[in-house]
């Protein structure tokens, strides 16, 4: 086996290299927004151009109505089918595919046809934008809950909480709910990552999100645009460090089929 | 006072209609923003603009520049689909089974996580700052070989390079959901094969590829799909100049560039055809290969 040792080193190193190299070399551009010198003078005009702080607000207020709409929605259905109707969840299955049978630019080409006449005249109002975004983290909030699910004994939880003469709102808020904490949150920053650097709902539907602020930077500038994709990044990797360390000891985590590329 | 059970006990007979009353807000709203919408584009293919049913829509999507478009999104998503597969199983099997130090593993799925995400507009900087004309990796090669990329017809802006920049997620999933199989191959299965006096390659004909195949096909499918419906990463870095099919349906959706609305729906449409067949397929090989992972 000693000589087969060589070739896995080579195919791990010359992939890192692959996935590395341009995270250096977008680290290296954002260096240069002064002339001759490395400096953090990139970062400096982002952080200080009102635009980025108003897009950047706004993904992440968009962002966090899709997590309390998106959780409200999903978190009592999937307990409900868990507990009452499992005959329902080939279906929930079905429903967390549609994401990527209808990709994103399809999706809100939809969107646009159906809600932009009467009588559900909706493309002007961030409603149809966060259901957008639903609709596209629906798979990972669905699957996260759902191995939360599995993890616990959930009737047995409901059963002695309710023999215990706690009625099912006080059950599934103090018994239920945080046991699934590690699943919900995992799914909330997921959700998080999704629709903060999301590009194609919102350029579409024309809001001034931080995705669309990226790519009109990206025409504009040299520099800065490294920066954001900087920042951006750090965004994603400090997200999934978080599920990372909540979510350690669960055991299998879903990969998304769905993306947002 | 509510009744002590809500719930059933376990065992008790299946729930009747009323159970489904409590998944109806969430059937509510599969219906408006999913079903619906998918709805709408189907029924606007089979439309005119005064909208008469007619299969117009569908028979224009012969056309040379919709056929061409179609054409450069199969191509670049099986290009990217092929090499992400082989490079993305060669680095899986690397850390799992060629006796890595375990933390390499564990790196590399973690990182896979985020890379798999990391797209659009950040992606496509990444890349400039690589692979653009004043990019780090260009340079070094004019430096160190004294060839100029761009002279010698290379562009990131291009298919090969948007194929170069794809790879970037398509590889890390393709080592997300191909892990799960590699560990699946035990190792009693490659003793028993020496055991019985086969080689290496022997091995890998007759025992691994046959177990892995399912599952490499399956993973194939649903890459091919992901840069399919990939849009982003493309509208970032072309900015629209190659004529990708979602490129098509956004430059529609923004300025009806078709100059026929319902032509639009049948591109769409001809997209979500394309994805429901991989879906399908990747489904149906998945089953075939959980044979395996038992």
């Amino acid at each position: 086996m000693k000589k087969l040792k060589f070739l896995p080193w080579l195919w791990t190193i010359l992939g890192f290299l692959y996935f590395f190299v341009p995270l250096f070399a977008v680290f290296l551009f954002s260096l240069h927004g002064k002339k001759d010198v490395l400096s953090f003078a990139a970062y400096d005009h982002v952080f200080h151009d009102p635009q980025f702080l108003k897009t950047f607000g706004f993904s992440l207020a968009m962002s966090g109505f899709t997590i309390l709409a998106g959780l409200a929605l999903i978190v009592p259905t999937a307990i409900w089918i868990y507990l009452r109707i499992p005959k329902a969840k080939p279906l929930m299955e079905t429903f967390a595919l549609l994401p990527f049978v209808i990709p994103p630019i399809v999706l809100v080409f939809g969107l646009i046809r159906t809600y932009s006449k009467p009588p559900f005249t909706l493309v002007t109002s961030p409603v149809l934008l966060v259901a957008g975004y639903i609709v596209l983290s629906f798979p990972y909030i669905y699957r996260a809950v759902d191995s939360g699910l599995r993890a616990v004994d959930l009737k047995g939880l409901t059963e002695a909480s309710q023999s215990l003469g706690a009625h099912w709102g006080v059950t599934f808020f103090r018994v239920i709910l945080p046991n699934l904490r590690t699943a919900l949150l995992s799914a909330a920053f997921l959700t998080f990552s999704t629709v903060m650097g999301e590009l194609t709902l919102a350029v579409m539907l024309a809001w001034p999100a931080f995705g669309p602020y990226m790519a009109l930077v990206g025409r504009d500038l040299a520099y800065e645009p490294a920066a954001l994709a900087i920042i951006s990044f750090t965004l994603t990797w400090g997200s999934t460090a978080i599920i990372h360390a909540v979510t350690r000891g669960l055991g299998g985590e879903d990969s998304g089929v769905a993306g947002t590329h | 006072m509510r009744p002590p059970s809500r719930f059933p006990h376990r065992g008790m007979r299946s729930p009747g209609a009323k159970a489904w009353f409590g998944i109806l807000p969430f059937l509510l709203f599969a219906v408006a923003f999913m079903l619906l919408p998918a709805g709408n584009i189907l029924v606007g293919s089979f439309q005119d603009g005064k909208g008469n049913f007619t299969l117009k829509n569908i028979l224009n999507l012969a056309r040379p520049n919709i056929v061409r478009s179609y054409m450069v999104t199969v191509q670049i998503s099986l290009a990217t689909a092929a090499a992400g597969c082989l490079f993305g199983f060669l680095m899986a099997w690397a850390v799992i089974k060629g006796g890595l130090p375990k933390w390499v593993r564990a790196f590399l799925t973690t990182f896979s996580g985020v890379a798999s995400n990391f797209a659009g507009v950040p992606l496509a900087f990444a890349f400039i700052s690589t692979l653009g004309r004043m990019g780090l990796v260009t340079a070094i090669i004019q430096l160190v070989f004294g060839i100029s990329l761009y002279d010698a017809g290379f562009s990131l802006y291009s298919f090969w390079g948007l194929c170069l920049t794809y790879l970037y997620f398509q590889l890390p999933l393709m080592v997300l959901i191909i892990e799960p199989s590699i560990d699946g191959m035990k190792r009693e299965w490659r003793e028993a094969s020496e055991n019985l006096g086969a080689s290496n390659l022997q091995y890998w004909r007759y025992v691994a590829l046959p177990v892995l195949l399912p599952s490499l096909l399956a993973s194939f499918i649903l890459l091919f799909g992901n840069a399919f419906g990939a849009y982003a990463t493309a509208y970032a870095l072309t900015g629209g100049l190659l004529n990708l099919v979602p490129i098509l349906i956004g430059a529609q959706i923004r300025g009806d560039v078709l100059h026929d609305p319902n032509l639009g729906y049948a591109l769409a449409l001809g997209m979500v055809i394309i994805m429901l067949v991989c879906i399908m397929a990747y489904s149906a090989l998945q089953k075939r290969a959980s044979r395996w992972v038992a």
